[in-house]
């Protein structure tokens, strides 16, 4: 603990200060490595790895029960439906979810009830759901969609506060960056991406950007006139700011992450595969991808934009002059 | 401001939170006591309490849209028929703009799901033929009084010449214990339409739309009474119809009566199939039909009930069903809020480990973020009709994390002030100065995506949404009525004031190795020269700009643009 604040003083102070904008060449190759890396691998792998919401299909899931073989499910959607091409997968300790191809009405009430009988549970134990084909999609062009404006509104709200188009360039250029990574993630390791995991996609786009203003708000308190300083250039500033703000950024995502790993690890072990984990995972991801790129790309980004502006440009040779 | 200003300004505000949580509590105590539907804990959504929901998208031909209006009155007759069977409580919206979304708590039976499916389109269509439904009966050519082909343009809808070689083709081909139509078929209306009654006993071909379901009023059920007003047993549907089917059904009947069968006869589909095709009795003028037929007193009720309701304005078809138990709604519920009390628990923790004594002031802040969301959930609840979802409770969990950043940004600025050497009390007022325009401009922004995910999605995302959008609001509040007051009377109190080692504000700590005392400057010792030289850029910042341009003009004279 002591050790942590002293840590966080000698930053504040400047005792200690890591040189994130001037290492900036080596983070900008890391990123364009991992974005490159989050294209190729998922298209190497095949394409994302879609849930029953985008390719349609009934679902069944039995809870309760005491044998969770796997097979005996198999079993018993083919006694009903001989044809079908059943996927099983265990939920938690006593669950089973079993996804086939879109069944009738009838047959999917068939296979409830076979269901029931041969794990031996109450046929209220036996939830059935069916998907249109076009479910996921159509909540995914809507979320697609609502990503845009919210980038577009969002770039309009941080050039009025932090009167300079270049912070709302850099915070987006690492919101993307962001956004890019997390689903190249799901598509390399091949998780299951569904409505759920979209919703946690979409989440890191606000997590992402406030935690970017937060730090650009420092750096903006640092930077306020700098041009007439004759003792630190701009990009020393920057790079003051991102120090001074490193023990709250890491504060922040711990905070952050703390809350969202409990709901992977209880959505995971407890529940299996559903909202909570779909929601956790990707959010879990992001919340960690999203705080390295505000200190590692987003900072030193907008550093690099504007300390080639003449006024910085001037000041800055004269500071090194003094030195 | 004076101390004693401070201390009481912080008072005031601490008063209305109070004052606001007990209307709020007050609000719903008196709801549910005095029996007026509200309830002491949210109503939950469908995931966590089990039932069916079911989503069902407009079935457009290519091109055409679906206007606010329709999808409204469809809601509206969705609603009547799922009140019509008796389940209570079952909840039938528009979202977004073209989906309509029923919940029904528990399990519904097969009959009523099937009354919510039925993507009804209730049209009126004359009888051109009729034979019995199966193919093999219909050999007998004999029963299909059937012309060779049409010898001219059809002059009205019972016409026969409709019946084009295509068309009677299908009409011999059709067999109506196989199932002939496709899921969600639309047919035109203008054109003649081949098929089966709902049970498969006869099948027709019918000439063009002649009456809208839609201009049906209302129908109902009862038993036929004499001319002299005695009660019998038949039962029958009595019809009635608006100002514009009462023409159409005037002119239709008075076009029917007159032809033999089967022409005088008119058929009312449902989704297509035929439900009911009776024999014209008389010309019916005063838009006030009745039905008669071998009915009982279900069946009776059962067609009147597909008449009334059966007419939605366009058709539907299901785009997802989905069953969830009750013990699976319940084990999620328990599941989310064992994963919500454990990442608080972490969360207390680790503010505990950073922040020492100040972890009681985000205790105390989440605490009382945590009863301002319950209370709104559960107001909301109550009057607009919100659903917490699985969705939901995991964007208040995910708001745990988000909320505490307010407070870390706020402790980290007074830290700072505290590390320039500032009092206490000063540090609190100077750091809030600063952390709150950070606070609210990155809570701006959280907003801005919780609003802006809200208005432009569907289903899940918005409840996910919506519970986001709502904390960061609460947040901004807790921030600025309980956490900023409460820390400013802290600073009051000798623990806090005086830096001990476990108040989280311990000067050592915080490297204010040359702390005086209250309101005392420090001047930097043991910090390299060039470091030095930046903080002292730093506490240059810190003067007026008159102050700062006064001396950076003498400095750079000439040069300063």
């Amino acid at each position: 603990m002591s050790k942590f604040s002293d840590f966080g003083n000698d930053l504040y102070t400047g005792k200690r200060s890591i040189n994130f904008v001037g290492r900036r060449k080596v983070f900008y190759i890391i990123a364009v490595a991992m974005v490159a890396l989050a294209v190729i691998l998922p298209i190497a792998r095949g394409g994302f790895n879609f849930g029953i919401e985008f390719r349609g299909g009934s679902e069944f899931r039995v809870t309760g029960v005491a044998d969770s073989s796997q097979q005996i499910a198999v079993d018993a959607v083919h006694a009903v439906e001989p044809e079908a091409n059943p996927l099983v997968t265990n939920v938690g300790t006593d669950g089973i979810r079993i996804q086939t191809e879109q069944l009738t009405d009838v047959k999917s009430e068939e296979v409830r009830v076979s269901l029931a009988k041969a794990y031996g549970v109450e046929s209220g134990a036996v939830a059935s759901s069916f998907i249109g084909a076009n479910w996921g999609a159509d909540v995914t062009g809507k979320a697609l969609n609502g990503l845009l404006v919210f980038i577009a509104l969002a770039a309009v709200l941080m050039a009025l506060y932090f009167r300079t188009l270049k912070m709302s360039l850099a915070a987006i250029i690492a919101l993307l960056h962001d956004l890019v990574i997390t689903a190249g993630l799901y598509g390399a390791l091949g998780f299951e991406v569904t409505p759920a995991a979209v919703i946690g996609f979409l989440t890191i786009l606000g997590y992402s950007l406030y935690d970017t203003v937060v730090v650009f708000d420092k750096i903006r308190e640092n930077t306020f006139e700098v041009e007439f300083s004759e003792t630190s250039t701009f990009a020393e500033q920057v790079n003051y700011a991102i120090n001074q703000t490193l023990v709250r950024s890491i504060n922040t995502s711990v905070v952050a992450v703390l809350p969202v790993a409990s709901i992977l690890f209880i959505g995971a072990t407890l529940l299996g595969a559903g909202t909570l984990r779909d929601i956790a995972l990707a959010l879990f991801i992001g919340i960690i991808v999203g705080t390295y790129s505000t200190i590692f790309i987003a900072a030193p980004l907008y550093s690099h934009l504007r300390e080639g502006e003449a006024k910085y440009k001037k000041a800055a040779a004269k500071v090194v002059a003094a030195k | 401001m004076s101390e004693s200003s401070v201390t009481k300004s912080a008072r005031k505000r601490l008063t209305w939170l109070g004052a606001l949580v007990v209307l709020l509590a007050g609000i719903i105590g008196l709801g549910t006591f005095t029996g007026a539907g509200a309830t002491l804990a949210p109503k939950l959504a469908l995931d966590l309490q089990g039932g069916t929901q079911i989503i069902l998208a407009p079935l457009l031909e290519d091109g055409a849209t679906v206007s606010e209006e329709q999808l409204a009155q469809a809601v509206e007759i969705i609603r009547q028929r799922v009140d019509a069977t008796g389940v209570s409580e079952a909840s039938i919206k528009t979202q977004g703009n073209s989906n309509i979304i029923v919940e029904i708590p528990g399990t519904p039976d097969e009959s009523t799901l099937k009354l919510i499916r039925s993507s009804a389109k209730l049209e009126f269509r004359p009888v051109i033929l009729a034979s019995q439904g199966a193919t093999a009966a219909t050999d007998n050519s004999a029963a299909t009084p059937a012309p060779a082909a049409p010898s001219a343009e059809p002059t009205d809808a019972s016409d026969v010449n409709w019946v084009s070689k295509d068309i009677q083709a299908a009409y011999d081909a059709l067999d109506c214990t196989t199932a002939f139509r496709q899921p969600g078929q639309v047919d035109d209306p203008t054109l003649p339409l081949v098929t089966c009654d709902t049970n498969g006993y006869e099948k027709y071909v019918l000439g063009p739309v002649e009456i809208e379901g839609a201009n049906i009023s209302d129908a109902n059920a009862g038993t036929i009474t004499t001319s002299t007003g005695a009660s019998t047993n038949t039962w029958a549907v009595n019809l009635e119809f608006d100002s514009k089917g009462t023409e159409q059904f005037a002119s239709v009947t008075g076009r029917l009566f007159p032809l033999t069968e089967p022409k005088n006869r008119f058929a009312v589909t449902l989704d297509g199939y035929v439900i009911t095709a009776p024999t014209t009795n008389a010309v019916i003028s005063n838009g006030s039909a009745q039905i008669t037929g071998s009915f009982d007193r279900v069946s009776s009720k059962a067609l009147a009930d597909s008449l009334k309701y059966g007419s939605l304005p366009i058709g539907f078809e299901v785009q997802s069903q989905e069953n969830i138990s009750a013990t699976l709604g319940s084990e999620q519920l328990s599941s989310g809020l064992l994963a919500g009390a454990i990442g608080l628990l972490l969360v207390i923790i680790y503010s505990v480990f950073q922040y020492r004594g100040l972890a009681v002031v985000t205790i105390g802040s989440l605490a009382v973020a945590a009863i301002l969301v319950y209370l709104v959930i559960t107001l909301l609840s109550w009057r607009q009709g919100y659903r917490l979802s699985l969705a939901g409770v995991a964007g208040l969990i995910v708001a745990i994390g988000i909320t505490a950043d307010s407070f870390i940004v706020y402790f980290e600025r007074v830290r700072d002030e505290l590390r320039d050497g500032r009092s206490l009390g000063a540090a609190v007022e100077q750091g809030w100065n600063r952390a709150i325009r950070t606070i609210i401009v990155s809570g701006s922004v959280s907003l801005l995506a919780a609003v802006v995910l809200y208005l432009l999605t569907v289903g899940n995302v918005r409840g996910f949404a919506f519970t986001l959008g709502l904390t960061t609001l609460v947040d901004l509040g807790v921030a600025m009525i309980f956490t900023h007051p409460i820390l400013q009377l802290l600073a009051k109190v000798n623990f806090f004031s005086s830096g001990h080692p476990w108040s989280g504000f311990d000067a050592k700590n915080l490297g204010v190795t040359n702390y005086i005392g209250r309101g005392q400057f420090r001047t930097a010792k043991n910090v390299p020269a060039t470091k030095a030289a930046q903080a002292s850029k730093e506490a240059a910042k810190r003067q007026t700009i008159a102050e700062r341009k006064a001396a950076e003009g003498s400095a750079t004279a000439g040069e300063s643009n």
